[in-house]
């Protein structure tokens, strides 16, 4: 049976659905799942991964681990690769895994296939598919060499599978070489909410100019309340004026996000604003323009004007959520 | 200082994107190329810091076909001092770039400090900064948003999820990609543009450089442009409505909420 070799990240003290993802996708595939978890105080945390399907978790802690930092946690990770030995190695496409991965690429000499949105393991073989061009074009990406198959995989892109609260992995803590560290993280300092990245987010609900002002999002703050996992994001336009931080912003100079659902409201869909949300499952668009180019990529298009329509879908989207 | 920075030519971001033939790259044909926009932070961010540093020098690097010496001259004519060209087969994986790139620094002055962007809007990897970092044996950090520059430490910004930053301190030589907002890119001045045009390239190959076919990691394959989508539905009726529809939709049909 091939082994999957899994990148646990976590936030607040809890495993971030992007590792359940990956998780569920190795136990689905008949791969053994095999967690890396790192960090100081993380234990408890072996027991969630287990329950997601991990079969064994290699820990590793200690100070130098607090808070996360390439060197550090790539040395800790290349040495659970040599130790694991595994046919595929996956992590988030998340702003860890991203700053990571090519480093343990770099110290292995293997190939790293970069914010997959498709990923399939079959047998021992890693099917990868990833966007390039902004999205304007997809490849499917071919392994060369020996070694093991490694990709980063975009938020959202696989489903998570039912916890098993009862099942519990086995960990094997790695000792941690914390010597010859050269950078060092001085702080870090958290944003000034506490909110889920759009990056991460299952449903994002983005504003365009035609919010006219930062008070107006409230209304896009009130709509993302009712969903859950949900992330209010902007464009451009809406950024340059001053209505939120760049943080939210989409597109090609900002965020890429492929979240379940996209509601783009008083968005015109520029070509570059498309390049940061084209890939979403599902997108909607509100927009008092009939000819607005987002139409052409929406999947359920309302022509109206967002200020009235938003608050009703509000009240909707609370009834139908309500029935469960 | 020996400052480097290393840049790559992409196509413009308002390319239409077509596929050729073995569906393993693009068709090039009548594409207008411009230097990675991350890639101007890079270099921007180079020259202030030469700017500040009275005796440095900064070097940019790009690796890629011919047609990648264009995107060298538009570095120079903002201001680069030197400029190395590593000659690239058309396809190329992050792997062999990095190396290369690798392979040219430790040929040349011994870095300082290596500019990058954050990624490079073609395959939009956002690798090769980190691969050649760990190849030379330095830290690095990418996302930066802003960095501060003491004697021998850098202490740089580092932009994650949810507006958090991470702020991390490390010895030079290191290597640093650019976010978006880390300054102002400038724009180069006519004189400049001319002098530019005189400049000496410096050239190498991959071969020159240890890189085989056998450092492609990676390839491409399959290429395909995403599925046209088939008209959306259009919701109609007053807007109480439409948000009675649309919720029945992403409930019922879409199952997304
Ligand atoms: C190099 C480059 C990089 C860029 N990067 C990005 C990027 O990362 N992200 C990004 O978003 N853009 C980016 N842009 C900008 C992009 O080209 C557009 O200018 C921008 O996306 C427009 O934002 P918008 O749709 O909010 O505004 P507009 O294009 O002005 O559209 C506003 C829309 O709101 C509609 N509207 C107005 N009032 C209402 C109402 N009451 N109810 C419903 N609808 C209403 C209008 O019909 C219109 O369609 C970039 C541009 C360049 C050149
Ligand atoms: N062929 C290349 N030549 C020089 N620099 C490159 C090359 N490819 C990538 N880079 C640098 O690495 C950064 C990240 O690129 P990438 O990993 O391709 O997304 C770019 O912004 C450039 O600074």
């Amino acid at each position: 049976m091939a082994t999957a070799l899994i990148y646990a990240e976590y936030k607040d003290g809890k495993i971030k659905k992007i590792t359940h993802e990956l998780i569920a996708e190795a136990a689905r595939s008949g791969c053994e799942p095999v967690a890396f978890l790192a960090g100081a105080g993380v234990e408890a945390l072996a027991k969630d991964l287990g329950a997601m399907g991990a079969k064994r978790v290699i820990l590793v802690q200690g100070d130098a681990l607090k808070f996360y930092s390439n060197e550090a946690y790539g040395k800790a990770f290349v040495e659970a690769v040599k130790s694991v030995n595994p046919a595929i190695i996956l992590m988030g496409a998340s702003a860890q895994g991203k700053d990571l991965a090519p480093r343990v690429a770099a110290t292995l000499g293997i190939g790293l296939a970069s914010d997959c949105t498709k990923v399939k393991i079959e047998g021992d073989k890693l099917k990868c598919t990833r966007p390039i061009y902004a999205g304007k074009a997809l490849a499917d990406v071919e392994f060369a060499g020996s070694g093991p198959q490694f990709a980063t995989v975009r938020p959202n892109a696989l489903s998570v599978g039912a916890l098993q609260e009862d099942a519990s992995a086995a960990v094997t803590n790695q000792p941690l070489d914390a010597s010859a560290l050269k950078s060092v993280v001085k702080d870090v300092v958290r944003g000034a909410t506490a909110k889920l990245d759009v990056t991460e987010a299952n449903i994002v609900v983005s504003g365009g100019r035609a919010m006219k002002n930062s008070e107006n999002f409230a209304l896009l703050e009130a709509l993302s309340a009712v969903l859950p996992n949900s992330a209010v994001g902007a464009s451009r336009a809406a950024v340059d004026a001053g209505y939120r931080p760049h943080s939210y912003q989409v597109g090609q100079t900002g965020k890429v996000v492929s979240p379940t659902l996209y509601i783009a409201c008083g968005i015109s869909g520029a070509i570059q604003h498309l390049a940061g949300m084209r890939t979403s499952k599902v997108i909607v668009a509100i927009n008092k323009d009939p000819e607005a180019p987002i139409f052409q990529l929406a999947d359920y298009g309302i022509v109206g004007d967002l200020f009235e329509v938003v608050p009703l879908l509000t009240e909707e989207f609370k009834k139908v959520l309500g029935e469960h | 200082m020996n400052i480097y920075v290393c840049i790559k030519q992409v196509p413009a971001t308002e390319t239409k994107i077509k596929i050729n033939a073995s569906g393993t790259g693009i068709d090039t044909t009548g594409i207008k190329w411009i230097m990675s926009p991350y890639d101007e932070f890079a270099v921007e961010e180079a020259l202030r810091v030469r700017e500040k540093n009275a005796g440095s020098t900064v070097t940019v690097v790009s690796a890629g076909p011919q047609r990648a010496t264009e995107t060298i001259r538009t570095a120079l004519a903002m201001g680069c001092d030197n400029a190395i060209w590593v000659e690239t087969p058309e396809e190329t994986d992050s792997f062999q770039a990095a190396k290369a790139l690798a392979a040219v620094i430790k040929k040349e002055a011994q870095p300082d400090l290596i500019f990058t962007g954050k990624q490079a809007i073609d395959d939009d990897c956002a690798q090769v900064s980190q691969l050649l970092a760990t190849f030379l044996e330095i830290p690095y950090v990418t996302v930066a948003l802003n960095a501060e520059y003491g004697a021998g430490t850098v202490t740089v910004k580092r932009e994650v999820e949810g507006g958090t930053t991470e702020i991390i301190a490390m010895p030079t030589p290191c290597l640093i990609a650019a976010q978006k907002g880390m300054n102002e890119p400038r724009f180069a001045s006519l004189p400049n543009i001319m002098k530019a045009k005189k400049k000496e390239i410096k050239q190498y190959k991959m071969a020159d450089l240890g890189v085989t076919d056998a450092d492609r990691k990676i390839k491409l394959v399959n290429m395909t442009l995403p599925a046209g989508k088939q008209a959306g539905k259009k919701i109609t009726g007053d807007a109480k409505a439409q948000a009675q529809e649309l919720a029945r939709l992403l409930h019922t049909e879409a199952k997304v909420i």
